[in-house]
């Protein structure tokens, strides 16, 4: 393992200017520490049944691939042509303006060329010209077109492992292409061929079998969920009793199992148990459906519509109502765009969501049944049924960062700033183009958040962050809010790294911080058993 | 080779026109070629938008670019996240006619210091110019052609020449109120030879020649260029400036030239006698520009009304996009699961399907 690079090291590496001289077209990818993630292990990719199962390392010569890949990429190739829409058009059409050139946090933090969003898509379209086109066909290299040898493939591997599929590109070009849907077709290509990374194959394995990407076993979520239980009667005097698998709820709540792990997200888990208690809501957890982030999404289709088929089979097992999603951001992009599309016809017995508290029926829910936490609680703070004490986050300064896929897969703008104003007193937007649909990738999504490519995730959380720092410099921002699982453990470390001094939470967990609860003690910490201003110190 | 291997390959299209009109290959340069190359567009163009049209829209990919419409006290943003037909229609109109997407492009900037960097985003819009300035002067230029290709011209082309020589009226009419020698010498200027001269002529070539130069100059934009990217340019520019050279500085016969036009359209193709070289020159390169045309990057002409990211309203919480090609797939099933983990469900009080394995 490389030492780790030094933030300044990184800067100093960067230079828009410089490209390098000739042609992209023969110049292979450099598979370099740090930069990249293991490879799947045979284990996690037999487990789902997927091909060419083997232990392989990137960094070495022999990738042991199956006999005549080649020609088992190029099929596929031709088959998600005919599939995908999207696929061929953006094969064809790109004129190669460079407008998404600049846009994407990996190009920005490393200033390689190919991390240009149109070159990474090129790394496809050349594939895609010397067997699908005429001219490339016939002109071969003159046209942009080569053929798909060792290199080529190895050169996929690596950049289509440095995007996230954020969709920021896709927001500056001009047709709309959208790479992530590109990335996405390089990595069903590569999983024929066994060459995925163990960071996503692994959690795959897990959720299949345990049905978390953490692989919590149900006992295990019941006692973790026990601990942060304790956590909450410690600061609130309050003892809340949730239910598990329980049939006959009203609601069943999803929420990725990051949130039941680690801290930060376990605060934000925290926050959700004190606001469904404090509600007196009829609802249920599932250890079934116990992982609402779907990696399976970042293998092949298929793979993220098996994974995803779990929540609306067990909403039927335990004859809930409707569903409550909990923060996250790649499970949103699912949730709105695919899982009604994959599994909706399953769900068919299921209601309009329908506030108990506030009577609100979430229209724009009516076909997945599936409502956001933060829709959900902007109707009760707007109905007025939270007690709330913001000054409890006075000790706070806090920005919003959206993630990428609730901002661009959904457009989940207003409702988590709406919250976060109604419990925070201060709030500073970052700059304009580096939030809402323009936000940047934390740097590591899209399953890339492993230890083993720190240099990558760091160069790739650089846009972000600094836009944090620069709010931090300017109004003393040191809390990083949010609405996602891999946010709050990426960007902690992004934080660190970049802007020291800065921390991360859920929305969900400032919420909790300033809701005043029925028969609570008085509150003298946070939920992280921080001192709470005003009060621990009383000087004030 | 991304540049010079098409700027020759121009030049000699330029050659073979000129030769080929001087071996009085006239019938074949003014009939064969212009109706094989129209042939090969028409066909090539329809192809390439079925075979887009064939493969499905699986799933309901839209960009959003704005608030969502959720809650109703939350103002949505119906252009940039549309929620039904109406805004999306928008969405598409504000796209393919004023380039919406360009216009809030952004040019990043590193600034700072190593140890304190500072990344910062500024609104260019000189592509969004360029883009502008290109598309809107050629699909002009190419409506003001339709004069031969109509025995009486049309009001509306005899409209935008009217518009497009809109120079003459800040030449003529302000030198009533402003009698200056600066108006004298526009209208002078502006009237090369006999003929007005053409606004969308001069934005066209420029807006060309900043097209093309850079990708030679701007690195990143050089790095991305293929052939395929500095081949239409130098073509299109070849053709501008053929008809610029025509019309302002070596005139061809019009009358030919129109006869020419008339008998294509009218399927009795006649070849007049005394049409210049230089007119033979711009047929082979707007020729050749049609029959390249669908199998080229050109093809975004017709792409861009696809895109399911622009194209699809956000309405798949709402109503169930369907897939043709869903299938069934394997599911590890709760009874799966409890089997596997019954005891220990058991165990932290997790109610069960089945007491017993």
């Amino acid at each position: 393992m490389a030492k780790q690079m030094k933030p300044n090291e990184i800067i100093s590496e960067i230079d828009y200017k410089k490209m390098p001289e000739g042609s992209w077209l023969d110049q292979p990818a450099e598979i370099k520490p740090g930069m990249f993630c293991w490879g799947a292990k045979a284990k996690s990719i037999k487990t789902v049944g997927f091909p060419n199962a083997r232990d392989w390392n990137p960094s070495e010569e022999d990738w042991k691939l199956p006999e005549n890949w080649q020609g088992t990429v190029l099929e596929a190739m031709k088959d998600r042509l005919g599939k995908y829409r999207s696929f061929k058009l953006f094969m064809d059409i790109c004129v190669r303006c460079g407008a998404c050139a600049d846009k994407c946090h990996f190009y920005i933090g490393t200033g390689d060329p190919k991390n240009m969003p149109v070159m990474r898509a090129e790394l496809m379209r050349s594939v895609y010209r010397k067997y699908f086109t005429t001219p490339g066909k016939m002109l071969g290299k003159l046209a942009g077109a080569r053929e798909l040898d060792i290199k080529v493939l190895k050169e996929w591997w690596s950049y289509f492992f440095q995007c996230t599929e954020c969709r920021r590109c896709s927001v500056f070009c001009p047709y709309g292409i959208d790479h992530a849907e590109i990335t996405m077709m390089g990595r069903e290509f590569l999983n024929l061929l066994g060459l995925n990374i163990e960071w996503i194959m692994g959690p795959v394995a897990n959720c299949h079998v345990k049905c978390n990407h953490l692989g919590l076993e149900p006992h295990t979520i019941v006692n973790n969920v026990e601990f942060m239980l304790d956590d909450i009667e410690t600061v609130t005097g309050i003892r809340i009793n949730p239910s598990f698998n329980r049939k006959g709820a009203e609601i069943l709540f999803v929420t990725p199992s990051g949130d039941l792990f680690a801290d930060p997200g376990t605060y934000t888990c925290m926050g959700y148990l004190m606001l469904f208690h404090e509600l007196g809501l009829d609802y249920t957890w599932s250890t079934y459906a116990s992982e609402g982030g779907n990696f399976g999404f970042f293998t092949t289709n298929e793979m993220g519509k098996r994974l995803n088929a779990k929540i609306y089979a067990e909403a039927k097992r335990l004859g809930v109502k409707y569903i409550i999603g909990g923060e996250c951001g790649h499970m949103w992009r699912v949730l709105s765009q695919y899982m009604n599309t994959w599994n909706g016809p399953e769900a068919d017995f299921l209601e309009v969501p329908k506030s108990p508290i506030t009577g609100t029926v979430f229209e724009n829910t009516r076909g997945t049944r599936a409502v956001h936490i933060s829709e959900f609680t902007a109707d009760l703070i707007k109905h007025g049924k939270l007690k709330l004490d913001p000054s409890r986050n006075d000790h706070l300064k806090v920005t919003f960062h959206d993630s990428c896929n609730t901002a661009r897969g959904m457009g989940l703008l207003e409702e988590p700033r709406y919250v976060l104003k109604s419990v925070c007193n201060n709030f500073y937007e970052m700059p304009q183009h580096t939030i809402r649909e323009k936000t940047f990738c934390c740097g590591s999504g899209s399953g890339l958040n492993a230890g083993e490519d720190i240099d990558l995730r760091m160069k790739g959380g650089l846009p972000r962050a600094n836009a944090v720092k620069h709010v931090h410099d300017k109004h003393g921002v040191n809390l990083l809010a949010n609405v996602c699982a891999i946010d709050r453990a990426t960007l902690t470390t992004s934080m660190d790294y970049w802007v020291p001094g800065v921390k991360v939470a859920g929305l969900s967990e400032l919420v909790a911080n300033a809701l005043v609860m029925k028969g609570e003690k008085e509150r003298t910490t946070d939920l992280r058993g921080e001192p709470l201003p005003n009060k621990a110190g009383g000087d004030q | 080779m991304r540049f010079l291997v098409p700027l020759v390959a121009v030049l000699v299209l330029v050659l073979l026109a000129i030769a080929g009109a001087g071996a009085h290959l006239q019938f074949l340069l003014g009939v064969v070629v212009p109706y094989a190359a129209l042939a090969i567009f028409v066909l090539g163009m329809i192809a390439k938008v079925v075979g887009w049209g064939k493969a499905p829209v699986p799933f309901r990919i839209p960009t959003t670019c704005g608030q969502q419409k959720s809650l109703p006290w939350i103002k949505q943003n119906k252009i940039e996240n549309p929620s039904g037909a109406g805004g999306t229609f928008i969405r598409m109109l504000l796209e393919v006619l004023v380039f919406r997407t360009l216009w809030r492009n952004l040019r990043t900037e590193m600034h700072g210091t190593p140890d304190n960097p500072q990344l910062v985003y500024k609104s260019t819009r000189w592509l969004w110019l360029g883009g502008m300035m290109f598309h809107w002067t050629f699909l002009i230029i190419v409506i003001r052609h339709l004069r031969f290709f109509f025995q009486r011209v049309p009001g509306f082309v005899q409209s935008i020449e009217h518009v497009d020589n809109g120079l003459k009226f800040l030449t003529t009419y302000p030198a009533v109120t402003n009698p200056g020698k600066l108006s004298a010498a526009l209208h002078g200027f502006l009237q090369v030879g006999m003929p007005m001269l053409y606004v969308t002529d001069i934005l066209f070539i420029t807006a060309v020649t900043y097209l093309l130069l850079r990708r030679i100059f701007i690195p990143q934009v050089k790095y991305m260029t293929l052939a395929n990217d500095s081949f239409p340019l130098f073509l299109i520019l070849g053709i501008g400036i053929s008809g610029v050279v025509m019309r302002y500085f070596h005139r061809v016969d019009v009358v030919g030239v129109k006869n020419l036009a008339m008998g294509l359209v009218s399927f009795h193709p006649v070849v007049p006698s005394s049409v210049g070289s230089i007119f033979y020159v711009h047929l082979l390169l707007v020729s050749t520009l049609l029959a390249y045309f669908p199998f080229s990057k050109l093809v975004h002409f017709g792409g861009v009304f696809l895109s399911p990211t622009r194209n699809l309203a956000n309405n798949s919480r709402e109503v169930r996009h369907i897939n043709p090609w869903n299938y069934p797939v394997e599911v590890h099933t709760y009874e799966e699961y409890e089997n596997d983990f019954r005891a220990k469900m058991k165990m932290a009080g997790v109610p069960v399907e089945k007491e017993e394995d």
